[in-house]
């Protein structure tokens, strides 16, 4: 099925007429700030008198563009769909089948793909998903992991800790994990949770430089200029030097306030080195409330200069390219002058992990 | 005459909405009045539909079509609008996309926060990960925006709710954080900028409020932020005038005759005048302070619920306090009103009818919507009014309030 799918959907392609063809390319090259839009409004309606055939095409026309090009081609299967079963038409399911457990399909795509299932053949959709438990899209995941979490609920010992630790094996979500932890607590058994998520504990730790009106975000300060970890700089009360500080949260927060003291318009930074087993694609995945940048191996990647709004883990996803070997890892974290009590922290947490949410542990990683 | 007048500034402003429509926050000039509207006066729950998600953004109600936004999912990253009928409920169509921008919120409100509108023949969705889409009446996309994927650093952690409307033939959207701050003109037609407006770096719940001048005047958008007030060319983006003495980043002003009601230091009023000079203040009190609610103008008074839920009237001449009156709380959606009629909805489901003729005020009857308790669901959301009716929805369910029989 695999290797005759993309045979299968340049069928579909050629077999539209060239105009429908041309619509769906329209759909995907919308870029920034709205341009494309006229044209692909008059190639969305187009695209979807053409009927259920044309999902094929619109499948194999997800990811092509970017996120807002996708949910054009999400839309038009929207619509496709609601006529579709409205006058009883059939879909070509197998195909949306077929480019569903296909993995090499972009996400935005398998996830369209699943969303037809769920709406035009529930059961479909319901038999397939137990077997997505390791698919490489988060979200994809999540349905099966939470088929499991519920059937071994109840079971005893033995195998609710087999169950449990089966799904904890495929958890990558926050609240599921943190669920199935409590569950294998219970029975007895630890869950390595730094580890599980791919948080980096070990921290080099610098500061406070200043934030006096919240101006430190802009200050490059000298990590900025140089990783030097012998070097002692000026920083807001005195000398300031290197020191070495490991986070033992489960969740990876490093608190500045404990190496460095709890203080106000301050600017901290801190730096690691992820040894990466192999050159690939990776994200950093960052949860913070304070202002931050972050930098891999000296090139900035991003930097949000918003206090006190909140902070989640993953609230940030940083696509990067990890090098083969040592990566430097450096994060500027400002604390500003509000005195309220939910604005004591200054702190951040962070991951290393693939698209999926995997962990991608660093070469030197030791289980607890 | 007050209608005649209201619908003369209304064709100017370029709404072309037909009588009985509520077609964005607060209604058809962002007034939180339907001037064609009567509130039910001993209200009843016409019918109830389920909602695929959560939200706190307003329903509107278009050419007889009530429109509703929602957000799903285990992140919220799934985005829904949803057209009903107005007279039975059912749905007409739903469209659902996806997020391209940060989903985070409080988890008091959620994604679907801000509450779309209308041109009349367009239905203008916007979230709070900044995701704005385009409808046509049947449920055809005319275009998308993902306003986080154009400008990385436009976001809350908190959430955003701004609420758009449309001047002509202007979406005026602003999404405006501590970071990376904007207000645009976007393009009814084609979802591209008309202008772009750099704006303060600082979290605003605010939404824009449209003026004009009268019915040959261009179309003006008030920009409120923590600053104060900025008029603006709804066409050009052009700044007009500004107001800095400060004003609430969540309560919004209102528009009322030749003043605007600025939540700015309590309530302070400024005279609006034609060829746009800087607006002289009226008055100031801080007798009337309206919290996080929007304040309205009914027969000549000002309305507003403080955050005691204590509704005060204000002559809107002098800003003197003329009665205050004692609801049941707490609130974060605000009142909506229609002839002597005030319609307030508290986050525990409880509809509450006001006689604003009344010496001191009246409340006339109240009916408890029944919220789901394993949820414990709140009503977050400002009523619309249409007709003889109200809706309300909550992250599960929309109502249509009516008139009790005989009432």
């Amino acid at each position: 099925m695999r290797a005759i799918l993309p045979i299968l959907f340049a069928l579909s392609l050629a077999n539209l007429h060239g105009s429908v063809a041309e619509s769906i390319q329209a759909l995907t090259a919308v870029a920034g700030e709205g341009s494309g839009n006229e044209k692909a409004g008059a190639a969305w309606r187009e695209v979807v008198k053409a009927g259920p055939q044309v999902l094929p095409a619109l499948l194999a026309a997800a990811g092509k563009g970017g996120p807002v090009a996708d949910n054009w081609v999400r839309l038009a299967c929207d619509a496709v769909i609601d006529s579709a079963l409205r006058s009883k038409q059939a879909l070509p399911l197998a195909e949306v089948e077929g480019y569903l457990i296909d993995t090499r399909q972009p996400a935005s795509g398998r996830q369209l793909a699943f969303d037809i299932l769920q709406r035009a053949d529930r059961a479909k959709a319901d038999a397939i998903e137990p077997s997505l438990i390791h698919d490489p899209v988060q979200e994809l995941r999540r349905g099966a992991v939470q088929r499991l979490i519920d059937a071994t609920k109840g079971k005893e010992s033995a195998a609710a800790k087999t169950g449990y630790l089966a799904a904890l094996e495929a958890a990558r979500d926050e609240d599921q994990t943190k669920f199935i932890q409590g569950e294998l607590k219970k029975l007895g058994v630890p869950v390595d949770l730094p580890r599980h998520f791919g948080f980096l504990m070990k921290w080099q730790v610098i500061g406070p430089f200043d934030n006096t009106g919240r101006n430190g975000f802009a200050t490059a300060f000298p990590p900025e200029k140089e990783i030097q970890r012998d070097a002692t700089y000026v920083g807001k009360n005195g000398p300031v030097q290197w020191q070495a500080f490991e986070s033992t949260d489960d969740y990876g927060k490093l608190d500045f306030n404990k190496p460095l003291g709890m203080q106000k318009e301050v600017t901290g930074y801190a730096v690691t080195t992820f040894d990466a087993p192999e050159e690939r694609d990776a994200e950093l995945r960052l949860g913070c409330k304070n202002a931050w940048k972050v930098w891999l191996n000296g090139e900035f990647l991003f930097g949000r200069d918003e206090y006190h709004r909140g902070q989640q883990m993953d609230q940030y996803k940083l696509k990067c390219r990890l090098r083969k070997g040592p990566n430097t890892v450096l994060v500027k974290c400002c604390q500003n002058e509000q005195k309220e009590e939910w604005t004591v922290e200054w702190e951040f947490q962070l991951r290393v992990c693939d698209s999926a949410g995997t962990a991608i542990l660093a070469g030197n990683t030791a289980a607890k | 005459m007050r209608l005649r007048l209201f619908l003369t500034i209304s064709l100017a402003l370029g709404f072309s909405s037909i009588a009985g429509d509520w077609p964005q926050f607060r209604g058809p000039s962002s007034t939180g009045v339907a001037v064609d509207a009567t509130i039910p006066r001993k209200p009843k729950i016409d019918w109830s539909v389920s909602l695929p998600g959560r939200g706190l953004a307003s329903p509107i109600v278009v050419d007889g079509k009530v429109f509703v936004t929602c957000s799903s999912g285990p992140k919220q990253e799934r985005l829904h609008v949803i057209c009903f009928k107005f007279a039975d409920g059912s749905k007409v169509w739903e469209r659902q996309l996806r997020a391209t921008g940060r989903t985070m919120s409080h988890p008091k409100t959620s994604i679907a926060s801000s509450t779309p509108c209308s041109d009349g023949s367009r239905i203008f969705a916007l979230w709070s990960c900044n995701d704005l889409a385009a409808f046509d009446m049947e449920g055809n996309l005319l275009w998308l925006r993902g306003l986080t994927v154009d400008y990385p650093n436009v976001s809350n952690s908190l959430g955003m709710a701004s609420s758009p409307i449309v001047i002509g033939e202007t979406v005026v959207v602003t999404v405006e954080n501590d970071s990376e701050s904007y207000a645009l003109g976007v393009d009814v037609n084609t979802g591209r900028n008309l202008w772009k407006l750099d704006r303060p770096k600082a979290a605003n719940w605010t939404s824009p409020v449209p003026w004009s001048a009268g019915a040959n005047s261009p179309g003006v958008a008030l920009l409120q932020s923590s600053k104060g007030l900025l008029a603006v060319d709804a066409i050009s983006g052009s700044r007009l005038w500004e107001y800095t003495e400060g004003a609430s980043s969540s309560s919004s002003s209102v528009v009322a005759g030749d003043a605007v009601y600025v939540p700015s230091n309590g309530v302070t009023a400024l005279a609006l005048q034609a060829n746009n000079p800087a607006p002289a203040q009226l008055w100031r009190s801080k007798q009337v302070n309206p919290a996080t609610i929007s304040p309205l103008v009914l027969n000549g008074r000002l309305f507003s619920i403080n955050a005691a839920g204590v509704l005060t009237a204000a002559e809107t001449k002098s800003g003197d306090v003329a009665w205050k009156l004692r609801l049941t709380g707490p609130f974060s959606g605000s009142p909506v009103g229609a002839g002597s009629g005030l319609l307030a909805v508290n986050e525990k489901g409880l509809v509450q009818v006001i006689d604003v003729s009344a010496p001191q005020g009246a409340i006339l009857a109240s009916l408890q919507l029944p919220l789901k308790a394993d949820t414990k669901e709140l009503i977050l959301c400002t009523p619309a009014l249409a007709g003889d009716h109200a809706l309300v929805r909550t992250d599960s369910t929309l109502w249509r309030l009516g008139n009790e029989p005989g009432r």
